[in-house]
């Protein structure tokens, strides 16, 4: 087994572990109707963190994920409620917007030798003083095509109801998975994570793959707040705040190497339901705060952190 | 071998600043030939390699391939003429399978997805091709260095598959592995490729190599092939045997010696042999040896800079502990690194504060020189090694190199140090700085303290020493004193004649 599987099997574990102690806890989490409402209540930060994977295996940061979304979900908003255009018109406009945006910041980040974690610091202020300019207020959106898509979903053996984010959500791991492992653009984000300099002397173009790195996972922030929208009906310049964390977070937990270079698209799948699982948990159980819900993610964290220390030193000293 | 050289350059010229790092070589790589590159550190090697593969461009002088002139613009575009590098340190992706090392930038795909089968039996091919039944899709840094030395080369030689340059390939390998790349080199060689060898190991050279280039100082003091070379001709073409430098045996070895101020018993590690030595009051002993030989590493464990595995260290009769830079301070020692920029001065902080930084971290946090202080130290040690700054607020990295290592020579003697270790003192450094440093090192011979030099130019270390340990294969194999001190003995002693044939 590739070492690189190691920390993926060990999230696996982990939380097919939780989960079966959370069931034999509250006997009610083991249905589709938990599992559907998983994927809805984390859509968002599924696609935000499937964006996040690539900047991470590349070895770059992302820090302006959430106030991406943010003010996706206040452009989109305003694009509906004050110019009337039909939503789908409007989340076209607002992706190539978050995408043109990522491009520029990955092209900072390549040509003027900027580090991605300042470059996407300064687009994360730009980006959520943006959202405010454009509305300090909350926007309601209230258009047929919300209703619809709210209402509609499919139902499940057992209730459960997979609604269209949680659809989408999934179809973007997909995607995701292809783009990572079956292509050409994906094995050049994990050459530049692995060694910058030699991949550039293999032949990989990097200023493309940097920019098209940071406009997919701008875009893919863009979508993500496109699903918060439906999920909330409208548009806040305030909302998500500090996602890129919990992004960060579920990519890292998911097991791919902080450095870059190491890591899989699935991973950040468990890592995002794993933080899901404690959520449901805490309000399964009803007592506790929900800021439990961060400290086990900080918990998981570090042990992650540990963990691949500890693989990537045992590895190296193979043969 | 046919007439038309596959890969030639003529008259070629390449300036750094003031210094001509290569000066109207000419080089050629004939089909079907191992052709050996060898020079010392600073020699020119390095930018003529980069030169040939499209690193640098050449500022006089062209490039030919196949007999026409070319110009390249970087490395990938001289690996599309057909120009292939393996760098010693393995210049692929470590995180990703040999499979897709061997093919990445040129995957075959459909629908714009990878065909990952057809890449991994490409790539098991290739490897049985090589000699090598391994897991393609392993990753690369879970096998030897080796193996990735050859997957590098299976790379390199697929994509262009003209010339291949090989740069130091074994410096990190064992024996056995050696051999094994060797056998690889001879099966290119075979098909026709032309390969530049570059190595310091000599016994490699005898082994692999047809012909050899030797440069000297950015100049090319010969072509020629091996078959009509022994290793003392090679070694005496490497460090050259000018007689600029003339050693005066009855002024350095008459009389009696001083006392032993420092003495190492049985200090070595793991890749170099542990060795006794005693340096004595007035006494400066010079290091000969080739590149490689170990004459760097012997410097790092009198210093702390590697910890010594086991052995004794003695200043002045009495043991003390060296297990790092601090506690070789504390007992009176120092040392000016190889590489001066970067392990030496600190570019950017005044003449001033470089004189005087070992001498506050000596004293500690809680002991700051106060300014005054400060001015009329660095003043006194500029004056005394003739320092020519515009002034002492200048960084240092404006100095020209000459003044440089004074500076650096300034620091260590404004601890009052008992034994100072200098590691080629006058790389780099122009000709009348030289002789500069030079008299600077028999001067404070003079004033009795005990200096341990290591230089590969043979002349200037017989100029200072009066003693003179050589070095060959990591291990210290000959001291000379006295009338023995002479150019010839020590090539002689180098090159280990008579000649030794090794696997």
């Amino acid at each position: 087994m590739t070492r690189s599987l190691r920390p993926l099997m060990a999230t696996t574990l982990i939380f097919l572990f939780a989960y079966m102690l959370a069931v034999l806890q509250h006997p009610g989490m083991l249905s589709t109707r938990v599992l559907g409402n998983f994927l809805t209540d984390n859509a968002f930060l599924g696609i935000a963190s499937v964006g996040m994977t690539f900047v991470i295996l590349s070895g770059g940061i992302d820090l302006s994920v959430g106030a991406v979304i943010g003010f996706t979900t206040v452009l989109v908003a305003a694009l509906i409620m004050w110019m009337n255009l039909h939503p789908l018109l409007a989340f076209a406009i607002a992706m190539i917007v978050a995408a043109g945006f990522g491009a520029i910041m990955g092209a900072a980040i390549h040509y003027l030798k900027v580090p991605s974690f300042i470059v996407t610091l300064a687009g994360m202020f730009l980006a959520r003083g943006g959202a405010s300019v454009l509305s300090p207020d909350s926007i309601g959106i209230q258009h047929e095509f919300y209703s619809t898509i709210s209402k509609s979903y499919i139902l499940l053996p057992g209730g459960g109801r997979l609604t269209v984010v949680g659809l989408v959500m999934l179809a973007v791991f997909a995607l995701a998975i292809l783009l990572a492992h079956r292509t050409r653009f994906g094995s050049n984000v994990y050459a530049l994570g692995g060694s910058e300099t030699s991949a550039a002397l293999m032949g990989v173009p990097v200023a493309r793959t940097t920019i098209t790195i940071y406009a997919l996972s701008s875009a893919l922030a863009g979508l993500a707040g496109i699903v918060f929208s439906l999920y909330t009906s409208a548009g806040y310049s305030l909302n998500a705040l500090g996602v890129e964390l919990d992004a960060i977070a579920a990519v890292v937990i998911g097991g791919t190497l902080l450095t870059g270079g190491y890591g899989f698209i699935a991973g950040t799948f468990i890592g995002v339901m794993l933080q899901g699982l404690v959520q449901t948990y805490i309000v399964f159980d009803g007592t506790l705060s929900s800021w439990w819900t961060k400290i086990v993610v900080g918990v998981l964290l570090f042990m992650f952190i540990v963990l691949q220390r500890l693989v990537f030193r045992a590895g190296s000293r193979r043969p | 071998m046919t007439d038309t050289p596959v890969l030639e350059a003529r008259g070629v010229v390449k300036i750094f600043g003031q210094h001509r790092a290569l000066d109207t070589v000419d080089f050629a790589a004939m089909p079907g030939e191992v052709h050996a590159l060898l020079g010392e550190n600073g020699a020119g090697k390095s930018t003529l390699i980069k030169i040939l593969t499209g690193a640098y461009q050449p500022d006089a002088g062209e490039l030919l391939l196949d007999g026409q002139p070319i110009t390249l613009r970087d490395p990938l575009h001289g690996q599309g003429y057909g120009i292939g590098t393996v760098y010693q340190e393995v210049n692929l992706l470590p995180n990703r399978s040999v499979a897709e090392n061997l093919f990445l930038g040129r995957q075959p795909t459909r629908f714009g997805l990878v065909r990952r089968h057809e890449i991994e039996a490409r790539a098991r091919q290739l490897m049985a091709g090589y000699g090598l039944d391994i897991d393609v899709r392993a990753e690369l840094s879970e096998f030897s260095v080796a193996v990735q030395q050859i997957v590098a080369i299976a790379r390199a030689v697929e994509l262009s598959g003209k010339v291949l340059v090989l740069d130091e390939p074994t410096a990190s390998l064992d024996r056995t592995e050696v051999q094994r790349l060797f056998g690889v080199i001879r099966g290119l060689k075979a098909k026709g490729l032309a390969i530049i060898f570059i190595t310091h190991f000599l016994d490699q050279v005898f082994d692999l190599a047809d012909r050899v280039t030797i440069l000297r100082n950015g100049k090319k003091v010969a072509t020629q092939p091996l078959s009509a070379l022994n290793t003392t001709d090679v070694v005496r073409m490497m460090l050259g045997k000018d007689v600029a430098f003339e050693h005066h045996p009855s002024s350095l070895s008459s009389g009696a010696r001083g006392a032993v101020r420092v003495q190492f018993q049985n200090i070595g590690r793991k890749g170099m042999a542990p060795f006794d030595l005693a340096v004595h009051e007035g006494e400066v002993v010079g290091v000969a040896g080739l590149l490689g030989s170990g004459r760097t590493e012997v410097a790092r464990l009198m210093f702390g800079v590697d910890a010594s595995e086991g052995g004794t260290f003695e200043v002045d009769g009495m043991p003390v502990t060296i297990r790092n830079p601090a506690q070789a301070v504390a007992a009176g020692f120092g040392f000016c690194p190889e590489d001066r920029k970067l392990d030496g001065i600190f570019g950017d902080l005044s003449v001033r504060e470089n004189i005087i930084i070992a001498l506050q971290a000596k004293l500690g946090w809680f002991k700051a020189l106060n300014r005054d202080d400060q001015i009329e130290l660095a003043g006194r040690y500029a004056e005394a090694l003739d320092i020519r700054a515009a002034n002492h607020d200048m960084p240092v990295r404006l100095l020209s190199g000459g003044n440089q290592q004074k500076v650096i020579l300034a620091r260590w003697l404004a601890i009052d140090p008992t034994f100072l270790i200098l590691d080629e003192p006058t790389r780099g450094i122009d000709v009348g700085a030289h002789a500069e440093i030079v008299r600077t090192i028999n001067r404070l011979r003079e004033e009795g303290l005990a200096l341990f030099v290591i230089s590969s130019e043979i002349d200037e270390v017989v100029a200072y020493s009066n003693r003179i340990v050589v070095m060959r294969d990591r291990e210290m194999v000959a001291e000379l004193t006295g009338d023995a001190i002479a150019t010839d003995a020590i090539v002689q002693a180098i090159a280990g004649t008579p000649q030794e044939v090794r696997a």
